[in-house]
């Protein structure tokens, strides 16, 4: 099985300073990433807002580089290419597609940039492999000459998808696509998404704070924290049996419409995360429930074993290492 | 009991072609949340502005009800309701950051409710302020009392936001999306305090939300709004066990439930987009979406109760999903 996405310890820092006088802020948002995406699958980042999730995602798209480590794309390094050669290999959607599209062109305009862009595609062909995306995604030919604003949020969505996907990309990386979007809405996106991704035999980066959207679409899930991953595993383990205790407490979060069974007490305490003050030792400490106190100075390494990965210590004494 | 608050045939207009909201009935009692729930537009946020009394001035409102207590809200002046609001009335909107002034510290907001009110010195009302943030969870309130609200985390300042909403002891706490801007497990935090504190001091509390996993767990009662009407209320056992009404029914379909996944099904969805409606609008508001569509369906709507204390703004009889069931 070859390789869509291969990331080896990528880290990214960002400094930053609030006045001339002000000390500087070190943030580090993704602080040592690695994974593996085989083509054809699906792999689904959850986490929490500031948590380095999207930095992730800018920097496999190539729009971020990389403070250190390596990204493989399609078996090839991705700092290696140029922006058509990447183009037509990854493409993003993004959350907001009233943002994500130019507000002065038509709709088929906008779909047709990623064409035009390589310039060696006729306008003919262009016009007939927009319109024949357009329709995969539901589109009509009617909407075809509109302009985003004359669009409802889940078209605007479409619309969006089908620009990504007007090149034939191999991986697609969607970063919160159905979170400004109505449930109704969302739903349809999520089937859509879906049946592109048969049909297409295409591979998604999928980037969620909704663990349910998650385990709806990921073959492989990662839960990120603080700039790293915490837990990765497949998606029907890590809901069955979740080990980190973040994903417990975030599955534990979820407020599923089952009445009667009340407001979950998820024990994390009043602290929140600051990516640019992150913890000694394990960085989930401070809110950790089940914390030992060698948590607070010992990090914990990634435990990787059948197929998961966990980072935590009392994983790390659980397998007995 | 009578209610605390009391709405009957509620509208709200903007100029002659937008109708908000149209003809909405809801009551909320002592101790009791009444969730309204519905997509983005349907009319759930300006049904609180409307109850606030705190619409901008080209939005039109009536009703045949408004009550608070023994205030009829619509005959009460500008003047009478600034001073029900924040004081026996509050509410708390969605995202901290825009509700709250960022150039005042966290004390002086929420000592100045307090003094306007209750006509007490800075002092009393910081060591009011300060009993209130150690109630809603917060540790060291006095650092807090002193701190601008770019200084708080989104938590935080939601948390600040309940607690200046509580300043005054009110008896009706309308709460517009409080933890939609909010990370999960934050969510769950806050809503797990806002339930505690509105046991423990009896508030009637109507919350919006588009987020039905919120409401099954929050709710006594539930309002499902679309374009501008409640198509189905019911207590919230009935509603999730035996939702009657189309939109409700497809509603609770589209929702992804974590462990309950089947990845080989479509997740259910509801075509098409909520429309636009204008005053002179007749018929069903849902008929363009709805697979149950008959062409009476554009003419006026019964509203029918379906069991005791749960009705429905639909022409389908009461049993007609078993039907569909079958």
């Amino acid at each position: 099985m070859t390789l869509a996405v291969e990331v080896r310890n990528l880290r990214r820092v960002f400094r930053t300073r609030s006045g001339m006088l002000a000390a500087e802020r070190v943030v580090r948002a993704v602080d040592g990433v690695s994974f593996a995406l085989p083509a054809g699958q699906v792999l689904g980042i959850v986490g929490e807002s500031g948590c380095g999730k999207s930095t992730l995602a800018r920097m496999i798209l190539g729009l971020l580089p990389p403070s250190n480590g390596e990204i493989l794309v399609d078996g090839r390094s991705l700092a290696s290419m140029d922006r058509r050669e990447r183009a037509r290999l990854i493409q993003p959607v993004f959350q907001d597609p009233f943002s994500s599209l130019n507000p002065r062109q038509r709709v088929r305009d906008i779909v047709g940039l990623p064409l035009a862009a390589q310039g060696n595609v006729s306008d003919r062909q262009q016009r007939d492999r927009v319109m024949e995306m357009l329709g995969r995604v539901g589109i009509s030919a009617e909407i075809a000459d509109r302009l985003p604003a004359q669009l409802s949020g889940g078209q605007r969505q479409r619309v969006a998808i089908a620009r990504a996907l007007v090149l034939h990309p191999r991986i697609v990386v969607c970063d919160e696509p159905t979170s400004a979007l109505d449930v109704s809405v969302q739903a349809q996106i999520l089937n859509l998404l879906v049946e592109l991704r048969r049909d297409l035999q295409l591979t998604y980066l999928f980037i969620s704070h909704n663990l349910a959207v998650v385990e709806h679409i990921a073959t492989e899930v990662a839960v990120m924290y603080l700039g790293r991953f915490v837990e990765q595993a497949p998606v029907d383990a890590l809901f069955r049996d979740p080990r980190h205790p973040y994903t417990r407490a975030l599955l534990a979060s979820v407020l599923t419409p089952e009445p009667g069974k009340g407001i979950p007490d998820v024990g994390l305490g009043e602290t929140y995360p600051d990516p640019a003050n992150i913890p000694p030792g394990c960085r989930f400490h401070p809110r950790c429930p089940m914390a030992l106190e060698r948590c607070r100075t010992d990090a914990p390494d990634n435990i990787v074993s059948h197929g998961r990965l966990t980072e935590c210590l009392l994983a790390e004494t659980a397998s007995g290492t | 009991m009578t209610p605390v608050l009391e709405a009957s045939n509620l509208h709200v207009t903007f100029g002659t072609s937008i109708a908000a909201v149209r003809g909405i009935s809801l009551t909320v009692a002592r101790g009791e949340t009444h969730c309204l729930v519905g997509e983005s537009g349907c009319g759930k946020s300006v049904t609180a502005l409307a109850i606030m009394g705190l619409l901008s001035r080209t939005a039109h409102r009536s009703a045949d009800i408004l009550r608070f207590h023994d205030h009829d809200l619509t005959r009460l002046s500008e003047r009478g309701m600034a001073r029900l609001r924040g004081d026996r009335i509050a509410m708390i909107f969605q995202e901290p950051m825009t509700s709250l002034n960022p150039a005042y510290t966290i004390g002086s907001q929420m000592a100045e409710v307090f003094e306007r009110h209750r006509r007490v010195s800075r002092t009393i009302a910081l060591d009011r302020a300060a009993e209130l943030l150690h109630r809603v969870g917060i540790t060291a309130p006095g650092m807090r009392l002193k701190q601008y609200p770019h200084q708080l985390s989104g938590g935080l300042r939601q948390r600040v936001m309940i607690s200046m909403a509580l300043m005054c002891e009110p008896e009706l706490l309308i709460a517009d999306e409080p933890t939609t801007a909010l990370d999960v497990t934050v969510q769950a935090q806050i809503l797990r305090l806002l339930q505690n504190l509105q046991r423990e001091l009896g508030l009637a509390l109507l919350l919006i939300t588009h987020d039905l996993g919120i409401v099954a767990r929050i709710a006594d009662r539930v309002s499902v709004m679309y374009a501008g009407e409640i198509v189905e209320s019911a207590l919230t056992g009935p509603l999730f066990a035996a939702p009657t009404h189309p939109y409700t029914r497809g509603l609770l379909r589209c929702i992804p439930v974590p462990g309950q996944v089947r990845r080989d099904e479509p997740l259910g969805s509801i075509p098409g987009v909520v429309p636009r409606i204008a005053p002179e609008f007749i018929g069903c508001s849902f008929r363009e979406r709805c697979a149950f569509a008959m062409p009476d369906c554009a003419r006026d709507v019964p509203r029918q109760r379906a069991a005791v204390d749960h009705d429905y703004l639909c022409r389908l009889p009461p049993d007609w999903t078993r039907a569909e069931a079958a």
